[in-house]
């Protein structure tokens, strides 16, 4: 674990650090939230009708 | 040295008719692969498929086992030989395995070659699915899903085979692999809604991190269908036995991510360099490795305390970063041309990265970690509707994650990460990898199909006129390469030229 650390500490310098990755960091984020949004839009028209009953169906014989 | 990680990977593959109360899972394996070889017969590439040839059983020893002889009471597995059994033009066998198809990857030289022909054995079982469709009612569908379990505690596998030298005490092999294979879950766990466990229902586990956790009740043994253990010992090395092993890896899961498919066989082809180098230099096996194993799948926290026999405790990740820091260290003194240098390299890379973003921010591996990716779109459907854990609608998200119809696929819209190039995979749909005796086995299917009536691993029989059946033996999976035989194939124009000059 040490040595990870030190590892870290040999990376870029921290000012560079923090003026790359905060606001990256936000802005993806909000990025992410929007995309999950537009995802479990699409979900709704992609998933299978009657989900329970497919779900129930759905029996698989043991293999290997 | 290791000798080089030449690994395979075999999926079987759920499957079930659409529009059929009762369909016979066997039967409907049987018309989907057979749909693909005559469709390509049909659009006049029957040499892309060698319809023809069959698999040779000649050499076929899955009752052997890796610790001499097994304990009474073992089941060992059984061959079907009656059952639809393809080989294909890139090296690859497709076949009727029990109750499900299955495809084994070409043999391959490195994790990057595994994740393309991998991704080549999903577009083999799309096509698959669409050539079936003329062989069946207009309201029938065959539908495929690369999963390990029915929810119903019902499970198939996903192995990997890593080649290893045979002096490689197996004891060793057990006490080191254990303890990752327990662990790598984290990050090559495909994800579970609920829970497939005696006992246990979804109020104890609504998600966990592998689809196959709840199977495992064993350390070592032979099965693969009961009993599943962690190592699994059968010694069939397809290869030369008194140099080789061939570890067959049964505990891990089918994954959608093609980073998780690359970690998984690329961090342990590493791991078992360094087992086979004697460089390892670790004991961490827990106190309880069953209980140890399910513990880390239940808990997506990934915090959980595994005690181990030597009286400490440590986490999954700590495990992993254990593991990490020896291979480090083991590539900066041995270097990793055993797993192929460059792809070694990036392995480490990565496998550091998606530790530290397990360890610091979990939802920023969602893009390369199959449970992850599935979690968000299951607990964010779960939030948004109000939900309960148990209600059927997360099950049916959780279980079309893997449907592998394009269009109906959610692994496919969860913004996974890709590194196979599309069009190295549609060539690996049909070519061998340059880098194994695969490349032997497809290039000579594809140029003389006529000419070979079987074909396994280790082997390719032609029948030439006349003369008795000739067998080829490829027992170094290394040779045959397309560096070894490509001029010498180009340069042959009948299976006759090639056996003359092999000598053979």
């Amino acid at each position: 674990m040490a040595e990870r650390e030190q590892k870290k500490k040999s990376a870029p310098p921290r000012e560079e650090e923090v003026v790359d990755e905060v606001p990256a960091t936000s802005e993806s984020g909000e990025k992410i939230k929007a995309e999950l949004d537009d995802l479990l839009d699409e979900i709704d028209d992609v998933l299978e009708q009657n989900a329970e009953d497919f779900v129930k169906s759905y029996i698989q014989k043991g293999g290997e | 040295m290791a000798v080089s990680k030449i690994v395979g990977v075999e999926t079987e593959f759920g499957i079930f008719v659409r529009g059929r109360t009762e369909s016979n899972p066997i039967a409907a394996s049987s018309i989907l692969i057979n749909a693909y070889v005559q469709e390509l017969v049909r659009s006049g590439h029957a040499a892309r498929a060698a319809p023809r040839v069959g698999w040779d059983f000649e050499d076929e020893m899955p009752h052997n086992d890796a610790r001499g002889a097994a304990p009474a009471g073992a089941h060992p597995p059984e061959i079907e030989t009656h059952l639809v059994n393809a080989v294909l033009t890139n090296g690859a066998r497709y076949y009727v395995d029990h109750a499900h198809p299955e495809c084994s990857t070409p043999e391959c030289a490195d994790a990057a070659e595994i994740v393309t022909w991998d991704r080549a054995a999903e577009e083999i079982l799309r096509r698959s699915m669409v050539a079936a469709r003329s062989l069946l009612a207009p309201d029938e569908e065959i539908v495929v899903h690369k999963n390990n379990s029915d929810g119903k505690g019902n499970s198939y596998g996903c192995h990997e085979n890593y080649l290893l030298a045979r002096s490689v005490p197996f004891g060793r092999i057990v006490r080191q692999i254990t303890p990752f294979f327990i662990s790598r879950q984290v990050f090559c766990g495909s994800g579970k809604v609920g829970t497939e466990a005696p006992g246990l229902t979804a109020a104890d586990v609504p998600f966990q991190v592998s689809q196959r956790a709840d199977f495992f009740e064993e350390e070592v043994g032979l099965e693969t269908t009961l009993k599943r253990p962690i190592v699994n010992t059968r010694d069939e090395p397809h290869a030369d036995a008194q140099k080789y092993r061939r570890l067959h890896v049964i505990i891990g899961d089918a994954n959608m991510s093609e980073v998780a498919t690359y970690l998984k066989v690329g961090t342990t082809a590493i791991v078992l360099a360094m087992i086979e180098d004697d460089e390892l230099g670790l004991d961490l096996m827990p106190a309880a490795p069953i209980a140890a194993l399910r513990a880390v799948s239940n808990d997506i926290s990934m915090t959980v305390p595994i005690e181990l026999a030597n009286g400490s405790t440590i986490t999954a990740l700590g495990l992993q970063w254990e593991y990490h820091e020896r291979a480090r260290k083991y590539a900066e003194a041995h270097g990793l041309g055993c797993v192929g240098e460059d792809v070694g390299t990036d392995v480490l890379a990565r496998w550091e990265d998606v530790l530290t973003r397990l360890e610091t921010d979990p939802m920023s591996a969602a893009s390369t970690v199959d449970w992850l990716a599935k979690y968000r779109l299951v607990d964010g459907y779960r939030e948004r509707h109000g939900l309960g854990w148990d209600d059927g609608r997360l099950a049916a998200i959780g279980l079309q994650y893997h449907d592998l119809r394009a269009d109906k696929c959610l692994a496919l819209r969860a913004g996974l990460e890709t590194i196979a190039d599309p069009a190295a995979v549609e060539r690996a749909v049909t070519d061998p990898p340059p880098s194994t005796r695969a490349y032997f086995r497809g290039r000579c299917l594809q140029k003389w199909p006529e000419s070979i009536v079987a074909a396994n691993w280790d082997s390719l029989v032609f029948d030439v006129g006349g003369d008795p059946l000739r067998r080829v033996p490829m027992l170094e999976p290394s040779r045959g390469t397309e560096e070894h035989v490509g001029t010498l194939i180009d340069e042959c124009e009948t299976a006759a030229d090639l056996l003359d000059r092999l000598g053979s």
